[in-house]
């Protein structure tokens, strides 16, 4: 049995699939000439390889994304067939002597540099699909082509190291059953995407990638954090059974799907939202009941690429979004790259903290360029439904008016160009730096609603990285110095006139609601899943109650005695918990 | 076997970056003749999109193209035809 972060709910079988990253090692050694026909025959087998896959990616991805998605593989498949790139392979391995995949790799380098020192964003972008192409041709003439997440065995139970968005992005989601990673926290990319999708996750479990085989049977206990390699009849036994408990409740939290999210005595009406990365999970917002988005995403048009998305491509997928949960509001967050999102493309210079560098409203200001096209295109979804604009990483309130006039600019062009937007869409801010949160007075006044982001805020007031698991004790939200900043900015925002949200982790947790609902939290975004539980607590409690139990955790010295007490609590109002 | 040769100055905004570049490649793959373009002494296999893009034309370029083969008027004239039009 092995100890983990218990980051995605629920309990998972499965069978053990292992996910390693590709890195091909590069044989260096001079070969004879009559090794030449060898090697070159070699090249022709990976490059048959490497074009079967493509095909069948194209195609798979066209199916389920569309054709437009699908032409990155098709500009893979042209390199492929071009009548200078193979050929020239060929060539370095005749005259240096060279093994193939070393041949590729100089071949590659080669156009990578040159494509490199023009200064052009599309060619930049050939030289990542050149590199794409080389590791998958490396990878398919060292046979190490390796496990990837695009197809599956059923009942998956993904092992890993970490994984990247890009990985995830790629994953057959019908035949994963859980996530198991080395590296990661509660809100490591893993575990925010294994909640999104509702599958059980546990995170952090140092060199359990080298201790399982492909194939092993294994348990992934969600709730627990716990993982069992290979277990007993027993230990199975056990968990079938609480696998069946587990859906039992499920069931009995999908009742209340229809219902308000509201306190007892009818005393105070919150809405519940939720978070989401793509506008396919509209649908599970809506079948968990959720009262709107409170946090899109936009990353996954940015990641996974090789270049900027246009304003066509976003509009398409605002829309959507926008379309799909009218009448209810979708707050569209702004480009959030930096931190631990990187986007390759955009070279950017690699910083020495990325979370505390150019990420957010830094880098859009820095790039108003990619900015605008993401602004003209939320003004334009604006038509089609109740939209919301919302800027990240505000450390200042000259931000807000940066991104505003960007705003107003956007919105003229697109007046002068004749082209229909919204003309008035409401626009907040993330509340994520302590100087937004302790400022929330001053900057409540230019905007027209919050949102917490609990994740960062705790991270940037902790001090800690939210990514090191040996500060994991440091990244907890029921902290004194945590409460009393939320506390803050929601009695700063409720002076101005203007309502909160919250669209961290935090808001989908047990344990904090009843204090978050306390101190008057108005809005509460989290993953869909989430929102049966937390409804479930918030229609059990009153209003004053959970004020009492509020003001009496802002006076606790410490998280541990606040936590005693919101267990207290939740063990009132869950039959499930006692 | 008839060699032709033209010169033009690309009109494509994008010059032969982005997607006129792929586009370009494909109508000279339709041709039978081998195809070279030249640009600042650089010289390029027309069929080959990695080539062309190396040659980083932008507009305003003056480009130079040189076929050899059965439709080597044809594809000349369409090319030029491609690289003029904006």
């Amino acid at each position: 049995m092995f100890k983990g972060i218990a980051a995605s709910p629920g309990i998972a079988t499965g069978r053990v699939y292992i996910y390693r990253k590709r890195e091909p090692v590069i044989h260096r050694e001079h070969i004879a000439a009559v090794q030449v026909p060898a090697e070159e025959e070699r090249l022709d087998e990976a490059v048959r390889l490497s074009k079967i896959q493509l095909e069948d990616l194209r195609d798979k991805v066209a199916q389920e994304l569309g054709a437009s998605e699908a032409s990155i593989f098709e500009a893979h498949l042209m390199m492929l067939d071009d009548p200078a790139f193979v050929p020239e392979i060929k060539d370095t391995i005749r005259q240096e002597l060279i093994k193939a995949e070393h041949a590729l790799f100089k071949v590659v380098e080669r156009y990578v540099q040159t494509f490199n020192a023009i200064e052009d964003e599309y060619l930049k972008g050939r030289a990542a699909d050149l590199k794409d192409i080389g590791e998958r041709l490396a990878g398919n003439l060292l046979g190490m082509a390796g496990n990837t997440l695009e197809d599956l065995p059923e009942d998956a139970v993904i092992l890993a190291v970490d994984l990247a968005p890009s990985d995830t992005a790629r994953l057959d989601k019908s035949r994963c059953r859980a996530f198991v990673t080395e590296m990661g926290s509660r809100t490591s990319h893993t575990a925010i995407m294994a909640r999104s999708m509702e599958i059980p996750a546990v995170v952090g479990i140092a060199g359990i990638t080298g201790k399982a085989e492909d194939g092993d049977k294994i348990i992934v206990d969600g709730d627990a954090g716990l993982v069992w390699l290979n277990p007993d009849p027993a230990t199975l036994k056990l968990y079938r059974r609480k696998q069946h408990e587990y859906r039992q409740l499920r069931q009995e939290l999908q009742g209340l799907k229809d219902l308000p999210a509201e306190t007892s005595c009818g005393g105070r009406r919150v809405e519940l939202s939720a978070n989401i990365g793509t506008p396919e999970d509209c649908t599970a917002a809506l079948a968990n009941g959720a009262d709107g988005v409170g946090l899109f995403r936009t990353e996954f048009l940015y990641i996974d690429r090789d270049h900027l998305p246009g304003e066509e491509e976003q509009l398409k997928a605002y829309t959507a979004a926008a379309m799909a949960m009218a009448p209810r509001p979708v707050i569209i967050r702004t480009l959030d790259i930096g931190g631990d999102k990187r986007l390759p493309y955009l070279h950017l210079p690699e910083e020495m903290n990325p979370f505390l560098g150019v990420r957010g409203i830094r880098l859009c200001l820095e790039r108003p360029d990619i900015f605008k096209t993401q602004l003209r295109a939320i003004l334009r979804a604006g038509i089609s439904g109740n939209v919301r604009i919302m800027y990240p990483m505000i450390a200042d309130v000259s931000e807000i008016r940066a991104a505003n006039a960007l705003l107003a600019e956007a919105k003229r062009e697109l007046a002068d160009e004749g082209i229909s937007c919204a003309d008035q869409l409401p626009v907040g801010i993330m509340i994520e730096t302590p100087a937004a949160a302790l400022t929330a007075d001053l900057l409540a006044k230019e905007v027209d609603f919050f949102s917490i982001g609990s994740n960062d805020l705790i991270q940037y007031t902790m001090a800690a990285d939210r990514m090191n698991e040996r500060l994991y004790r440091l990244h907890e939200l029921l902290h004194p110095a945590v409460l009393k900043l939320i506390k803050h900015i929601i009695d700063a925002a409720h002076r101005a006139g203007k309502w909160v949200g919250m669209c961290g982790e935090m808001a989908g947790s047990e344990e904090a609601a009843p204090l978050l609902l306390g101190m008057g939290l108005d809005e509460f975004s989290m993953s869909a899943a989430s929102i049966p539980r937390i409804k479930k607590i918030i229609r059990s409690l009153s209003y004053a109650q959970a004020a009492d139990i509020a003001r009496e955790a802002l006076a606790l010295p410490a998280a541990d005695s606040i936590r005693a007490l919101t267990s207290k609590v939740l063990q009132q109002v869950d039959e499930y918990r006692a | 076997m008839s060699k032709v040769e033209r010169e033009v100055t690309i009109k494509k905004k994008t010059g032969l970056h982005a997607r006129p570049a792929t586009e370009f490649v494909q109508l000279a793959q339709k041709f039978t003749s081998s195809i070279y373009i030249t640009v600042n002494d650089k010289k390029a296999d027309a069929k080959s999109i990695i080539k062309v893009l190396s040659l980083g034309a932008t507009e305003g370029s003056k480009l130079r193209i040189a076929a050899e083969g059965p439709d080597a008027e044809e594809a000349v004239r369409e090319l030029a035809v491609f690289l003029e039009t904006a």
